[in-house]
């Protein structure tokens, strides 16, 4: 870089120093420090994170919790990505807004929007029951399923968007060439658009997944208080039992599972056929 | 919509048809939540339930006197607002460097401001809290603007790069072989041209930081409390209809905001 542009960068860089890196090594610090005074070093928090089933439990509910709700995201993100991608831009702008609309509406509002939904005597089961689907009400509220299903509306512009940008980049003449050779409309798709937008999935699975497992606001206020994930572990460890060691570590922990899921799922874009790259 | 071709074969129409079930789907599971919340927000009586029993706007009214509710929300906009000018003017300037460098210290540097985004939040939030008091400070409406710029930023630097590399850097040679200088050049030529992008960026960074819940949640003091904080505590303690108001008021400003960002901005095609 050259001096005038580190000029433009230095700012944002001195800000990122002071207020990202410098409180995360502080973290890391924290976590393997005895007490709240960072003087004596020891793994302790660790082994005992790892040792109690109780923990890791909670870290493996909440990496399952990520994949489910971006499964749930890609399986309704991709054909909507499909048909914005065809659509008349007018169309696709609608599309698009509608997608966006729940991430801008404040999280708040979102979820006890849902919780009007999914509860006892919520829309769904009104609608369940007066269909004579069901003979009592169904539990959603507090559930698992309950939250991939709010998860997955609120990030599904996260896994349209990275899609859609592929999409719109490739050739027309590839499925075109697709279709003359004789292939149909879904070999077409699974040999050759789903291939070429490979790209574009693992990016929206990326933040998909990472945005569903911090997402504490959701994940509390529908999983309730019997359904524990990692944040609001962080939250019951740093605020409610005020160990702030063990909710560093617990933080350190998380943070790494966040990124190794992003390591994986970035390596595959490495072992695309290079003409599947953006 | 799909559009359908002369050549209609019963596979091509199975596929769409299945893409389009699915697309539709998804609009009501998008769309409805927002929709029941404004409904219910309109009840005549006192208890949240949908459908309605009869429609009213009192407690919309009885939103005029909720002092504490009306004080969150001032909070949440004075912090949104300075987030947003501080992370727009940092982050305006660094995507014009990152954009210009192809050194590997300009990668380094987007992926650091880019990290917030993957990084859990709420960990951030109690990494702040721990760095705060280790430094023997407390928390304060500062430290939680600047909280807020960290987990901000990467809107900002995101649709500003994108505007950056539609941007032919010709232009930028042709200001200066006119005797423009660097400022003069970025105010006349680089900034009306990508300013599309910083607006939609900003826009995004705004509503980032109204809506932000698990780093207010470490660096607001005791006295400050935030909006969605408050909006929450309600819900869990006593779910009251002036709760939903709130909440209806609140789509509605978005539903109105993202207009005029879209109408400016050109939101949805800021953030492809």
């Amino acid at each position: 870089m050259r001096f005038d542009e580190i000029k433009l960068v230095l700012p944002l860089a001195a800000l990122f120093v002071a207020s990202f890196v410098a409180p995360l090594c502080v973290l890391v610090a924290l976590s393997l420090s005895v007490d709240t005074e960072i003087r004596a070093l020891t793994v302790g928090h660790y082994v005992k994170f790892f040792t109690d089933s109780f923990n890791y439990s909670i870290l493996w509910n909440t990496i399952v919790l990520g994949v489910k709700a971006t499964v749930l995201c890609l399986v309704f993100g991709y054909p909507i990505a499909w048909i914005c991608a065809r659509a008349k831009p007018r169309w696709q702008t609608m599309l698009l807004f509608l997608v966006i609309l729940p991430i801008m509406t404040s999280v708040v509002v979102r979820t006890f929007s849902w919780i009007v939904i999914l509860g006892r005597q919520g829309v769904l089961n009104q609608i369940a029951l007066g269909l004579g689907l069901t003979s009592e009400p169904l539990r959603l509220l507090f559930t698992e399923l309950g939250v991939v299903i709010v998860l997955a509306q609120v990030q599904m512009p996260l896994m349209v968007l990275p899609i859609l940008t592929v999409l719109s980049k490739t050739d027309p003449n590839l499925t075109d060439a697709s279709r003359a050779l004789g292939a149909g409309e879904w070999r077409t798709l699974w040999k050759v658009t789903l291939p070429l937008s490979l790209p574009g999935v693992i990016a929206g699975c990326i933040l998909t997944y990472s945005a569903s497992v911090t997402a504490f606001v959701t994940q509390t206020l529908i999983g309730g208080a019997r359904l524990v994930y990692m944040p609001l572990h962080i939250y019951q460890q740093a605020v409610g039992a005020n160990n702030w060691p063990f909710a560093a570590a617990i933080s350190v922990i998380f943070m790494f599972a966040v990124l190794i899921v992003v390591y994986l799922l970035n390596l595959l874009t490495r072992f695309m056929p290079s003409d599947a790259k953006t | 919509m799909p559009r359908l071709d002369a050549s209609v074969d019963w596979e091509s129409l199975s596929l769409r048809f299945v893409f389009a079930a699915l697309t539709a789907i998804a609009v009501v599971f998008l769309v409805g939540p927002s929709l029941i919340v404004l409904l219910t927000s309109l009840t005549a009586s006192q208890s949240l339930r949908f459908p309605p029993d009869g429609l009213s706007l009192r407690w919309y009214k009885a939103l005029l006197t909720a002092d504490q509710l009306q004080r969150a929300a001032w909070t949440s906009l004075i912090v949104a607002f300075w987030t947003t000018v501080v992370s727009s003017v940092l982050g305006t300037a660094a995507s014009l460097a990152i954009s210009r460098s192809k050194s590997t210290l300009a990668r380094v540097f987007d992926l650091l401001f880019m990290s917030p985004l993957l990084l859990p939040a709420l960990a951030f939030g109690f990494a702040a809290l721990v760095f705060i008091y280790q430094l023997g400070l407390r928390p304060s409406i500062p430290f939680l603007i600047l909280g807020h710029v960290v987990v901000c930023v990467p809107f900002v630097l995101r649709t500003t790069l994108a505007a950056l590399t539609q941007l032919d850097p010709a232009l930028g040679d042709a200001s200066a072989s006119l005797g423009a200088g660097r400022w003069m050049t970025f105010r006349r030529v680089t900034l009306p041209l990508i300013g599309r992008g910083v607006g939609a960026g900003a826009f995004l960074a705004f509503m980032a930081s109204f809506d932000n819940v698990p780093v207010s949640l470490f660096l607001a003091d005791e006295r400050t409390e935030v909006l969605p904080i408050h909006l929450w505590q309600q819900i869990e303690t006593n779910l009251d209809v002036r709760t939903a108001a709130a909440s209806g008021l609140i789509v509605i400003v978005t539903l109105l905001m993202m207009l005029a960002a879209e109408r400016f901005a050109g939101l949805t095609r800021q953030m492809r």
